[in-house]
């Protein structure tokens, strides 16, 4: 089972994002093998649509869950299409946030916010 | 003649100066330009009796063609898609009408309709029109084509931009004779006609300056232009007159014929520098 997490830099020791469409890396964990992968958002620097963008390429990584701060209109229009979970991280790791995620700590994201919220 | 009336700078007089030069030239053509907040209306009082709706094309899916492949979003240069578990998620407020995704659809399953987005009020005569984008909407530049596509071929034609340098002010602009560049004697009106000047200067465009709430104590625009080789047009003062009869909707124009004289002194002006 893998879980994406929204991350500033691209290692297991880097700070969650709190932006999703914006995120510069999406970090993408297998929680058996404990094994992950980087990959580079394009959306990030996108002029418009990147929620919509940073959506689909979180469906085509084969993710169950997606760990963020904060999840846009739009996003989440994409991301429950595709069935995805979405849980607000904590000011920590990735590392730090996959462990609570696994010990159930996460809260799940149901609202949400504003569009452009993380430009403001 | 098409004359455009910018600013950068948002609040600086671009509607007090472009309604009272087509209040004061004789057979003009007003058009609001600014159809996130079109305010020409409340000093030139028209009646509209048109009112025309404008349209942009949107995506639609034809379910039983589709087969979920995902070229639609891949192809959409502004993520106005999404394909997800074989469905397809279109966000019409993102949507440029570009018509890429019915080109690249290789079933064939996508088509357009027509989605409104604003209207166009005109009196009668049409002197007097502006562009009124619907709530929440973000994209201006239809509507502006529009007007464009409306506008009188012959004639002078006095369009009244939307504040800022972006691409609403540049469409307004970029096919003009002469560009009229509003601002006022504060560091933000310096700040923002500096942008506006480079702008009109990329595009190529002749030009001149107009300070409004100008005062004696304050020469700092004055500077700016001198030092740029800038023509100041005219200095609409700081008097309390003026903005007395501005909060009831009075142009300078319409209290004083004074004012409507050196209007019409601006107009021959700006006729006189581009001919």
């Amino acid at each position: 089972m893998k879980v994406a997490i929204t991350a500033i830099s691209g290692s297991m020791d880097s700070q969650l994002e709190q932006r999703f469409g914006r995120a510069e890396f999406f970090i993408i964990a297998d929680l058996e093998s404990g094994e992950y992968e980087v990959i580079d958002n394009k959306a990030a620097s996108e002029t418009g649509g990147a929620g919509i963008q940073a959506g689909q390429t979180i469906i085509n990584s084969g993710v169950v869950a997606l760990i963020t701060g904060n999840v846009g209109p739009n996003s989440m229009r994409v991301l429950n299409s595709g069935n995805i979970k979405m849980f607000r991280g904590q000011k920590d790791t990735i590392e730090k946030n996959i462990e609570l995620y696994k010990e159930g700590k996460l809260e799940e994201i149901v609202d949400s916010v504003a569009s452009h919220f993380g430009m403001r | 003649m098409k004359i455009a009336v910018l600013s950068g700078k948002g609040g600086t007089g671009k509607t007090t100066i472009s309604a009272s030069l087509a209040y004061s030239v004789e057979n003009s053509q007003y058009i609001d330009c600014d159809v996130e907040e079109p305010n020409g209306n409340i000093f030139l009082k028209a009646s509209f009796s048109e009112e025309e709706i404008v349209n942009v094309l949107v995506p639609r899916v034809n379910k039983d063609k589709c087969d979920g492949c995902g070229i639609c979003a891949e192809v959409c240069q502004f993520n106005a898609i999404a394909v997800v578990n074989k469905d397809v998620l279109i966000f019409d407020e993102i949507c440029h009408s570009c018509g890429a995704c019915v080109i690249g659809c290789p079933q064939n399953a996508m088509y357009e309709v027509k989605r409104p987005l604003g209207v166009i009020n005109s009196n009668s005569s049409h002197t007097f029109m502006q562009g009124k984008l619907n709530l929440n909407e973000p994209l201006t530049v239809p509507i502006i084509n529009r007007l464009k596509d409306k506008m009188n071929k012959h004639g002078v034609v006095i369009l009244d931009s939307a504040p800022g340098a972006s691409c609403t002010v540049i469409n307004t602009i970029e096919d003009c004779d002469y560009c009229i560049l509003v601002t006022e004697p504060t560091p933000f009106g310096l700040h923002d006609l500096n942008i506006a000047v480079q702008l009109v200067q990329k595009i190529k465009l002749p030009f001149g300056v107009i300070i409004n709430k100008a005062m004696d104590s304050d020469q700092t625009i004055q500077e700016y232009c001198a030092n740029n080789n800038i023509e100041v047009l005219l200095e609409l003062p700081y008097l309390k007159e003026i903005a007395k009869n501005y909060s009831k909707g009075i142009l300078p124009v319409q209290f004083d014929s004074k004012w409507k004289e050196e209007f019409r002194k601006l107009f021959k002006k700006i006729e006189g520098s581009i001919s």
